[in-house]
C-alpha cells in the first residue's frame, strides 16, 4: 500500500537536510514526486555527486531502513530476487522417514522455510517503512533490467512455486546509474527521473560547509571557486562534490588557510585523479 | 488559470518538447498531469522539476526542456515594473532611475550590472536582465509592432569589457597572473554567460508573448551537440563535443564487452574436455572451450587537418586514442597538402588536447602552398611510411576530398586499400554536395568504400560497426 512519508517539498527540504544532505528545488521536489504516486526514481550523474547519498539521506530522514542492492557484472536472480536453499532440501529429504509419502516432501521442501530471500524480496516483504537503493545498474548485465520491471511497475514477485507476493507497503525505490550505457526504454518509462548534475557555487559552498564545519567560509569560497575553475577545463573526469570535500578536509588536516599556488600544487591530487588531467590544470592555472 | 487552461498549455508544451527531438509517451503525459496534482503549481520551480521528472529521461533533453518551459510557463507576464516586483524588495536598485521615458542611462546600467556580476545573486541579476531588456532591447519595426533583440541589450552594455574592472575587484590586492587571476577570470565569466543567457531568454519571452508560444519554439531550441554538423559546428559545440569525447569511448566499450561475452566461446580445449570426461567414464559429456580471444586490429589513421575540416579530424583522433585500448596499435598521420606522422604526440595516458595543439604547431604538414593537396599528401605518406599499412590494419581516411582541383593519385590510394585488411574514407561533407565543385569525392569513391559522417551521433555508428566483436 501507499503510505506517502513527506507532507510537502518543503518538509523534503527541511528533513533531509536534517540528514544532512541540501537539497535544490529539483530534487526536493522529485524525491516529494516519488514519495507521493508511488514510483521508482532513476537518480542519473556523474560519479561523486551524492546519488547514493540521496537514497541514504531520504532512509534516515524518515526513519526507514535501507535495503541495498549494488549491481555489478553478473548479478543473477538467486542473488536479487530469492533463493532455494538447495542444502536444506537436501537434508530435509534425507532425513524424511520411509513412511513419508513423496506428495508430503514435495509440498514440504517448497516453504517458507527453505527460502532465502534477497535485497528485492526482502524489500517487498517487509511491512515496516523501506527505502530500496539498486545502486549502479548501469553496470549489471541488461538482462537484470527485465527483472527489476515486475517488481518496480507492480511492487510484487512471482514465485512459480509459492505464487506471487504482493508488497505489503511500497518501499520508497532509488536506482543510481552512471550512465555508461543507455538503460532500457522500459525500465525508464516505469521510473521518474533525475540528472544529478555539480550543484551551483552556492549549493556547493553550503554543502561543503556543512560537511566540514570547521572550516573557514572565506577558505570554502575560495576552493568552491577553483573546483568550478578545474570543471571548466576539459578533462577527462572533472572533481565533483565528493571531491570537494576530501579536498576542504585535506587543507584542514594540513592546516591551511588559503587556497593559494603551493597549497593547489601540493593537493592536486585530491581532486584531480589522472595524470593528465594533473599536468593540464598545473599548466592553466598557472602553478608552475 | 483556469484547469482546462492549464492542462492545454501542458498539452502545447509537449508538443513543442516532441517537436524538438523529446519523445514523450502517453504514459508519461499521465504521469506528468498527476504529478501537478501533487505539487504546489503556484511555485515554478517545482512545476519545472515535476515535469522534468515525467518526461525527461536523457541529460541532454535538458537545455531544449528549460528553453521550452520558459517560453511556455513564463515567470512573469508584461513589463517587469509590475507583478514581478510585487512582494519584493528592490529598493536600492540603481536601474530604477530608468524607468519611464528618455533615453535609458547606460552607464548607470553598466554600474549597476558591474555590481550584480560582483555579488553573483541571480534573482537580482534575472530582474535586472528583464529592465534592460525592456529598456534597450525593443525595436519599433512597423506602427503597433515592435521587436526585441538581445544584441541591442548585450552591445549597450557590453558586458565583456567589465572584466578588467572586476578583476581587480575580485582579486582585491593579490597579484594578477597566477592562479587567483585564473579562477576569478572564471568565476566572471561564467557569471557573464549566465546574464547572457537570461537576456536572451527574456528576449523570448517577450516575442512569446507578441507571437505565441508556438511560434519561438521552433527556433528557441539548439540541436544536441551530437546532432550539430561537425563543418558548421561553433567553438561552443566544438568544446561540448570533446568534453563528450570519453563518456562516449566509454560507452562504446562496455557495449562491445557485453556483445563480445554473448558471442560464441572459441576452440575446444582437448585437454580440459578429456579430464572433465575421466569422472564419466571416459564418455565427454560436456565439453569446455577456450575464451574467445577478440581480434584487435590495428588503426591507422590519415586526416585532413586544414582549416575547414580540422574540427571534425581532431575530434575523430581524440575519440581514436580514448579507444586506443580496443586496438593493437593506433598509428595518425595528417596532411594539408604533405603528410607527416603525429602519433608521436600522442602519449598513452597524455592529455590529448594538448596533443592536438602540439601537432598543429610542431608537425611537418605544409609543403607548398597550405591548401588541402589529397593526391601529395597521399603519395608521400605511400612513400614514406610503406610499413603503416599491413594486412592486419584498418585504415581510416578522415577528410573531405576538396582536392583545390589538383592531381588526385587515385591508383596510390587503390594500392593503399588493396594492402589493407579494411578501409573507409569518412567524409564529413552532407552527401548531397560529394562531387560538387572542387570535391575529388566521385573519384576517391571508386577506390574505397566513402562513409558520411556529419555529426557525432553517425560517428558513434561507424565505430561500432569498425569495431571487431
Amino acid at each position: 500500500m501507499l503510505q506517502p512519508q513527506f507532507a510537502s517539498t518543503a518538509d523534503v527540504t527541511e528533513r533531509l537536510s536534517a540528514a544532512g544532505y541540501l537539497t535544490d528545488d529539483a530534487i526536493a521536489t522529485t524525491v516529494f514526486l516519488a514519495d507521493r504516486l508511488g514510483k521508482p526514481l532513476l537518480v542519473e550523474g556523474p560519479a561523486g555527486v551524492g546519488k547514493t547519498e540521496l537514497a541514504k539521506a531520504v532512509a534516515q530522514a524518515t526513519g526507514s531502513e535501507l535495503i541495498r542492492l549494488q549491481c555489478y557484472e553478473g548479478l543473477d536472480e538467486a542473488r536479487a530476487l530469492y533463493e532455494w536453499n538447495y542444502k536444506k532440501q537436501l537434508l530435509r529429504i534425507q532425513a524424511s522417514k520411509d513412511d513419508d509419502s513423496w506428495d508430503d516432501i514435495h509440498d514440504d521442501v517448497f516453504a517458507e522455510e527453505f527460502l532465502l530471500s534477497r535485497p528485492l524480496l526482502t524489500a517487498i516483504r517487509r511491512t515496516e517503512p523501506t527505502v530500496l537503493l539498486i545502486d549502479e545498474t548501469d553496470k549489471a548485465d541488461v538482462e537484470v533490467e527485465g527483472l527489476l520491471l515486475e517488481v518496480l511497475s507492480d511492487f510484487q514477485i512471482t514465485i512459480p512455486e509459492l505464487g506471487t507476493i504482493v508488497a505489503v507497503r511500497r518501499p520508497i525505490v532509488f536506482l543510481t546509474s552512471n550512465a555508461t550505457r543507455e538503460l532500457s526504454e522500459a525500465l525508464k518509462r516505469r521510473c521518474l527521473y533525475l540528472h544529478l548534475d555539480y550543484p551551483s557555487a552556492e549549493r556547493e559552498k553550503a554543502i561543503v560547509l556543512s560537511r566540514v564545519p570547521e572550516i573557514a567560509e572565506q577558505l570554502a569560497e575560495q576552493l568552491v571557486r577553483t573546483v568550478r575553475a578545474l570543471r571548466s577545463m576539459e578533462l577527462k573526469k572533472s572533481p565533483s562534490i565528493s571531491e570537494s570535500i576530501d579536498w576542504a578536509q585535506t587543507l584542514l588536516a594540513l592546516g591551511l588557510d588559503t587556497l593559494d599556488e603551493e597549497a593547489v600544487k601540493t593537493t592536486l591530487g585530491v581532486v584531480l585523479k589522472h595524470a593528465s588531467d594533473h599536468q593540464r590544470a598545473s599548466s592553466q592555472l598557472k602553478l608552475n | 488559470m483556469a484547469t482546462g487552461g492549464l492542462i492545454e498549455r501542458e498539452i502545447g508544451f509537449f508538443h513543442a518538447l516532441r517537436d524538438a527531438g523529446v519523445s514523450i509517451s502517453l504514459a508519461e503525459v499521465l504521469d506528468a498531469t498527476r504529478a501537478l496534482g501533487a505539487v504546489d503549481l503556484l511555485d515554478r520551480e517545482q512545476l519545472r522539476a515535476a515535469y522534468a521528472a515525467t518526461t525527461l529521461k536523457r541529460p541532454a533533453h535538458r537545455p531544449a526542456f528549460d528553453a521550452l518551459f520558459d517560453l511556455w510557463f513564463p515567470p512573469v507576464t508584461g513589463d517587469p515594473s509590475g507583478s514581478a516586483r510585487d512582494g519584493e524588495d528592490s529598493g536600492g536598485e540603481p536601474a530604477e532611475g530608468a524607468e519611464g521615458d528618455g533615453p535609458p542611462d547606460t552607464e548607470a546600467m553598466r554600474e549597476a550590472l558591474r555590481q550584480l556580476l560582483l555579488d553573483g545573486d541571480e534573482e537580482a541579476m534575472r530582474r535586472f536582465a528583464r529592465e534592460t531588456v525592456r529598456d534597450l532591447g525593443r525595436a519599433d519595426t512597423a506602427p503597433g509592432r515592435q521587436n526585441w533583440f538581445s544584441y541591442r541589450v548585450l552591445r549597450g552594455l557590453s558586458p565583456e569589457t567589465l572584466m578588467s574592472s572586476l578583476l581587480d575587484n575580485l582579486l582585491a590586492g593579490q597579484q594578477r597572473g597566477g592562479m587567483a587571476e585564473k579562477v576569478a577570470r572564471q568565476t566572471i565569466t561564467e557569471r557573464i554567460r549566465q546574464f547572457q543567457e537570461m537576456v536572451e531568454s527574456e528576449v523570448r519571452r517577450r516575442l512569446a508573448e507578441d507571437r505565441g508560444p508556438e511560434q519561438l519554439s521552433k527556433t528557441a531550441v539548439q540541436p544536441l551537440a551530437e546532432q550539430v554538423d561537425f563543418l558548421r559546428a561553433s567553438r561552443n559545440d566544438m568544446a561540448e563535443l570533446r568534453r563528450q569525447v570519453f563518456p562516449l569511448a566509454r560507452r562504446l566499450a562496455t557495449r562491445l564487452t557485453a556483445k563480445r561475452r554473448l558471442g560464441d566461446s572459441g576452440r575446444l580445449d582437448f585437454r580440459r574436455t578429456v579430464r572433465a570426461s575421466l569422472a564419466t567414464g571416459g564418455v565427454p559429456l560436456t565439453t569446455y572451450h577456450r575464451p574467445h580471444k577478440p581480434h584487435k586490429p590495428e588503426l591507422t589513421v590519415i586526416c585532413d587537418v586544414s582549416g575547414s575540416v580540422a574540427g571534425f579530424a581532431h575530434f575523430t583522433l581524440m575519440l581514436a586514442y580514448a579507444l586506443s585500448e580496443q586496438f593493437t596499435k593506433v598509428r595518425a598521420f595528417a596532411f594539408i597538402d604533405t603528410c607527416d606522422e603525429v602519433s608521436r604526440f600522442f602519449t598513452p595516458g597524455g592529455d590529448v588536447a594538448d596533443a592536438l595543439a602540439r601537432m598543429s604547431a610542431e608537425a611537418n604538414l605544409v609543403w607548398f602552398d597550405g591548401h588541402s593537396d589529397y593526391g601529395h599528401s597521399l603519395k608521400e605518406f605511400a612513400a614514406n611510411y610503406p610499413d603503416a599499412v599491413g594486412p592486419r590494419t584498418s585504415l581510416l581516411i578522415l577528410g573531405d576530398a576538396r582536392n583545390n582541383y589538383r592531381a588526385t593519385e587515385v591508383p596510390v590510394l587503390r594500392s593503399l586499400v588493396s594492402r589493407a585488411r579494411h578501409a573507409y574514407w569518412l567524409n564529413p561533407e552532407p552527401q548531397a554536395y560529394w562531387g560538387s565543385g572542387d570535391s575529388a569525392t566521385p573519384v576517391y569513391a571508386e577506390a574505397i568504400e566513402m562513409v558520411e559522417v556529419r555529426n557525432a551521433v553517425q560517428l558513434e555508428a561507424f565505430v561500432q560497426r569498425l569495431l571487431p566483436t
